[in-house]
């Protein structure tokens, strides 16, 4: 997770990689778990955060988190078998 | 302080490299009405997936086309290209305008009687053309376009069994630069064959041969392609009146004008790349020029418009029915809308958009048609924004061919809309049902 960890990652979404090189661009979600996986938060806690920092409408909060995990995954900012937990 | 609404969280990697040498911004604006009527009523009204087309774009394509060749040419026909969309409410507005029927079949000339065209104003071509048809057809004086040597001989047999002399054009094929050649429709001009099959006509005086007709290809974006082939039938012509004093009624450049769509090999979206009408009949002029007429016996130029004219006005709502996270990490995007009618989706890529506000980062995309096949991909490649089951999509420029072509598929296929100049609203094909089908099935009695 040391990777996640060093990511480089700006208020307005700007994420870069000091290991690759690469950057990315995530919106105020996945800034808010991006942050939240940093702190070694786990699933319940990742969710309880998006729900308070955002205004939700039924939205299945824990897919989506697997889906952005997924992405995470393959683009190597963390190891292939991460689960959120 | 209202805190901020929740969006699917989203990582998107910057990709370097292989930048537009245009510079184009490729931003996505959504579509949330079709001629000023809200998606969300039309899909409440009628259902999903939805075809919609605009009456004003009809009328105002046609005018288009009409205009920039009339501006050009003394005489003009333009004939509507009946296998590209022939719903009745389509042909009809149409015939309204003053467009004659080009059809390709029986059932498309009897389409076009039925739509109150007469039959000396429907061109037939094609190469289905059995002697039944011939039989029906001749003594109303449609237009027989011939496309080879047999039919040739079946319309002469057919003259003198009806006593008749069938007004007929020559079907001709020619290779321009830009373009390949299509070999498979008329008589061959580099080789001989059309003059050869003219020089019969002329001297079988059973038939009057009173037009030439090529059509180049489809989704033609080089007008150049038609000055030159406007030129080779100048030459024809000439070749013909010096010959014989054979002096043409018409001259028919065919159609395969592109619409505003996108062919998947092309670099250039349509609002880009497709020239407008008045560059191909630029084109056509400068090639006509080499025609040697008298003043005052000039050809009407006949035009063969289908996709040009009706792909801009058709659109497509459809409804996301689930995401996907694809094995490669692109996003999969399932709609109830498949290629079994959305046909064009095998050489295009369709401009799709979102029908309601959207918000976050577009991530590169496949679009799914809801069919239970591999090959139903609506789209294979496109940057879309996150997007939520229930929400709407909109296809455009899907107007040609895809209510012709469709195929009904494990499911119903979908009702047409037609949206009126005026604003109005009404269906012009019912949505299929069970009724629908079962009405053309039997069952053997004993099952």
């Amino acid at each position: 997770m040391q990777r996640l960890r060093d990511l480089a990652i700006s208020d307005t979404g700007f994420v870069f990689d000091p290991f690759s090189g690469a950057t990315y661009t995530v919106n105020d979600t996945a800034r808010c778990v991006l942050d939240g996986l940093k702190r070694g938060l786990h699933r319940d806690e990742l969710v309880a955060l998006l729900a308070d920092r955002f205004e939700t409408s039924g939205e299945d909060l824990s897919r989506d988190l697997d889906d952005l995990v997924h992405s995470l995954r393959l683009f190597g900012l963390v190891p292939g078998a991460f689960e959120v937990v | 302080m209202s805190r901020p609404l929740y969006e699917r969280p989203v990582i998107a990697r910057h990709q370097t490299g292989a930048m537009n040498k245009f510079s184009r911004a490729a931003s996505m604006q959504p579509q949330t009405h079709v001629d000023g009527v809200p998606v969300d009523t039309l899909v409440e009204a009628y259902g999903s997936p939805l075809f919609v087309f605009s009456e004003k774009t009809l009328v105002a394509r046609y005018r288009e086309l009409r205009d920039a060749f009339a501006r050009r040419f003394a005489k003009v026909r333009v004939t509507w290209s009946y296998k590209t969309n022939y719903l009745d409410a389509i042909c009809r507005v149409f015939h309204r305008e003053g467009a004659w029927a080009e059809v390709v079949s029986e059932f498309e000339w009897e389409k076009a009687r039925h739509n109150g065209v007469p039959g000396e104003r429907i061109h037939l071509n094609g190469p289905l053309k059995t002697e039944a048809t011939l039989r029906r057809v001749l003594p109303e004086g449609t237009l027989v376009h011939i496309d080879n040597f047999d039919e040739l001989a079946l319309l002469e047999r057919l003259a003198d069994e009806l006593n008749l002399t069938p007004k007929v054009a020559l079907r001709v094929n020619l290779a321009v630069e830009s373009i390949p050649a299509w070999g498979r429709f008329g008589f061959n001009l580099e080789n001989g064959q059309a003059i050869t099959a003219a020089n019969r006509i002329v001297a079988g005086k059973r038939l009057e041969l009173i037009g030439l007709h090529c059509h180049l290809g489809t989704f033609i974006l080089d007008p150049a392609s038609y000055r030159e082939q406007a030129t080779k039938l100048a030459h024809l012509a000439n070749e013909l009146r010096r010959a014989h004093g054979l002096v043409l009624s018409f001259l028919d450049i065919g159609g395969g004008f592109a619409s505003h769509s996108k062919l998947k090999a092309q670099y250039l979206p349509g609002d880009q790349a497709t020239p407008s009408f008045d560059r191909y009949a630029a084109a056509c002029a400068e090639g006509l020029a080499a025609l040697e007429y008298p003043a005052g016996k000039e050809p009407t130029i006949v035009l063969e418009s289908g996709r040009a004219l009706v792909d801009d006005a058709g659109t497509l709502i459809s409804t996301v029915l689930a995401n996907k996270r694809l094995a490669d990490g692109q996003r999969g995007l399932v709609v109830d809308a498949g290629v079994n009618i959305l046909f064009t989706s095998f050489w295009y890529d369709h401009d799709v958009v979102p029908a309601q506000p959207f918000g976050g980062i577009a991530e590169p995309t496949v679009m799914y048609g809801p069919l239970c096949m591999n090959i139903d991909v609506v789209r294979d490649s496109v940057m879309f924004p996150p997007m939520r089951t229930g929400d709407r999509v909109v296809f455009r420029h899907v107007g040609a061919y895809n209510v012709t072509q469709w195929m009904q598929f494990i499911t119903y296929r979908p009702a047409v809309l037609m949206i009126g100049a005026d604003g109005r609203h009404g269906i012009i094909r019912k949505r299929e049902e069970l009724e629908t089908l079962l009405a053309s099935e039997e069952v053997p009695a004993w099952l």
